[in-house]
Formats: structure tokens, C-alpha cells, sequence
């Protein structure tokens, strides 16, 4: 439980600060690359070495790099349903959340992941 | 040279209190999934939602808002606008997922043989390859429509 309380408490906070670094930046497109800042990431990671070791670690970052590609693929997405469709944010960025999973399994699942 | 970017600290004044309650909440939320589905499903398939972009959903949301706030303030309906700029932010997303991928190659490659080594050459390698993508893409969109950008100041987004 602790851990989970702790995992809490620093995601927020490394969250919360890069989300307010990108709050202060202009413009906004410039800003916009604080939005897929390692922030998780980084919480995540350093928990993950305390707990179960670097190759632990290593694992992990070997599949985030699937995910960040589908996070490309995600905000292209999400501009064109913003830009094309006229969507409002909230929708568009939640609907594509299935198109970053979609992206971040199939890339996961062509580079051989093993769970 | 003058640089295009630019820090506005008085942007901060522009959120309401909630809206920071908000992002730590799924800041703290995503963290926490992504270390249930690790614990759960391995290492493996877990990583990958080290590159969730749960934060996303409420920045994106945010600055929608915040520029239709500004619009309304002025009398003008600010819907469009606000759609372009989380547009604007989305595309930015794009490009820092690029700096996301070499943080994580970065990481994979460093961190058996240096934990410290593989934080400071991963996130240097994220804010490098960021910027320098972002800086790409602006000079190839001004190498595309130099007639656009020379136009007069009130074509052009003040946000851009």
C-alpha cells in the first residue's frame, strides 16, 4: 500500500511539474513538448531501480519505446479530429486513447514483447 | 537573432486551482497504473505505459479552455480558436514524442551500466532531440510559406 502511495505522491508531483513548465512557454507548440515529457516516466523508472533492479528498468524502457511511438501517432490523431473533424478536446483526446493502445500493442507485439 | 521562445510566468495566473488538483491527481493515477499493470502483466508490457498520455487529455482540455475563456472575455464565441490551439499543443506532443523515443533508447542502453548516468543522458537526449525537431519543423513550415509569414502580424496566431 505504502508503495502505491508513494508511486502517487511523486507521479503527481513530476507531473505537475512539467505540466506548469509547459504552462509558462510560448508558444504554444513549444510548449506542447512538455505534454509528452518522460514525466511518468522518470517517477516510474526510479521506483522500478529501488525495487527490482536496472535490468528491470532496462525492460521497461525497451517497451516505452513502443509506446512513444504510439504517442506520435496518438497527437497526430488528435490534431487532425481538432483541425478536420472540429471535435472538442476532451473527446478527441480521450477517443484516441484507443488509438494509442491499439498502436503501442501492435508495435510491442511486431518487436516480439514478452509479458 | 531573437530567440521565438519565450517564458510568461503570468500564464500560471490564468488556472484555476483545480485544474493543478486535476493534473496531479492523474499525474499520480498514471503512476500508479502503470505500476499495477507492471506488477501484474510483467516489465514488458507494462513499459509501455510509461509513454501514456493520460496527462495529455487534461492539458490539451486546459488550454482549450483557457483560450475560450479569453475570447469570451472579448465578446467572441473562442470555440475555433480554442480548437487550434490544442491543436497547436497536440503538435507539439508529436514532436516531443520523438524526444520521448530517445529518452527511452537512451535509458535501455545506459542504465546496467550507469543508474545516474542513464537519468542525465535520457532526459538530455529528450530535451535535445525536442527542441531540435521543433526547431526542424518551424524552419521547414517558414521554408514552405515564407509568403504567409511576411504577411501582415494579424493573419498570423499569436499563439503560434
Amino acid at each position: 500500500m505504502t508503495e502505491y502511495v508513494v508511486r502517487f505522491l511523486v507521479g503527481g508531483a513530476v507531473v505537475s511539474a512539467f505540466a506548469m513548465l509547459g504552462d509558462v512557454l510560448r508558444p504554444k507548440s513549444f510548449a506542447g513538448l512538455f505534454g509528452a515529457a518522460p514525466s511518468v516516466a522518470l517517477a516510474t523508472l526510479g521506483i522500478a531501480i529501488y525495487q527490482h533492479g536496472a535490468s528491470y528498468a532496462a525492460t521497461q524502457t525497451l517497451s516505452m519505446m513502443s509506446g512513444a511511438v504510439a504517442l506520435a501517432i496518438y497527437s497526430v490523431v488528435v490534431c487532425q479530429l481538432l483541425i478536420r473533424a472540429r471535435m472538442r478536446a476532451l473527446p478527441a483526446t480521450l477517443l484516441s486513447i484507443v488509438v494509442w493502445l491499439v498502436a503501442a500493442v501492435g508495435l510491442w507485439a511486431l518487436g516480439g514483447g514478452q509479458a | 537573432m531573437t530567440s521565438p521562445i519565450c517564458i510568461s510566468p503570468s500564464a500560471l495566473r490564468e488556472g484555476r486551482w483545480y485544474e493543478y488538483v486535476v493534473r496531479f491527481v492523474l499525474g499520480g493515477a498514471a503512476t500508479v497504473l502503470t505500476g499495477l499493470i507492471s506488477s501484474r502483466c510483467g516489465a514488458s508490457f507494462g513499459g509501455l505505459f510509461l509513454a501514456l498520455p493520460a496527462i495529455f487529455c487534461a492539458s490539451a482540455t486546459l488550454i482549450e479552455k483557457h483560450e475560450i475563456r479569453l475570447k469570451r472575455e472579448a465578446g467572441l464565441d473562442g470555440r475555433r480558436r480554442g480548437q487550434e490551439a490544442a491543436a497547436l499543443d497536440a503538435a507539439g506532443a508529436a514532436l516531443g514524442a520523438l524526444g520521448m523515443l530517445a529518452f527511452a533508447a537512451v535509458f535501455w542502453l545506459v542504465v546496467e551500466r550507469s543508474v545516474a548516468g542513464a537519468f542525465a543522458g535520457a532526459s538530455l537526449a529528450w530535451l535535445s532531440v525536442s527542441v531540435a525537431a521543433w526547431f526542424a519543423r518551424r524552419k521547414l513550415r517558414s521554408a514552405r510559406r515564407p509568403e504567409r509569414d511576411s504577411g501582415p502580424a494579424m493573419s498570423r496566431s499569436r499563439s503560434r
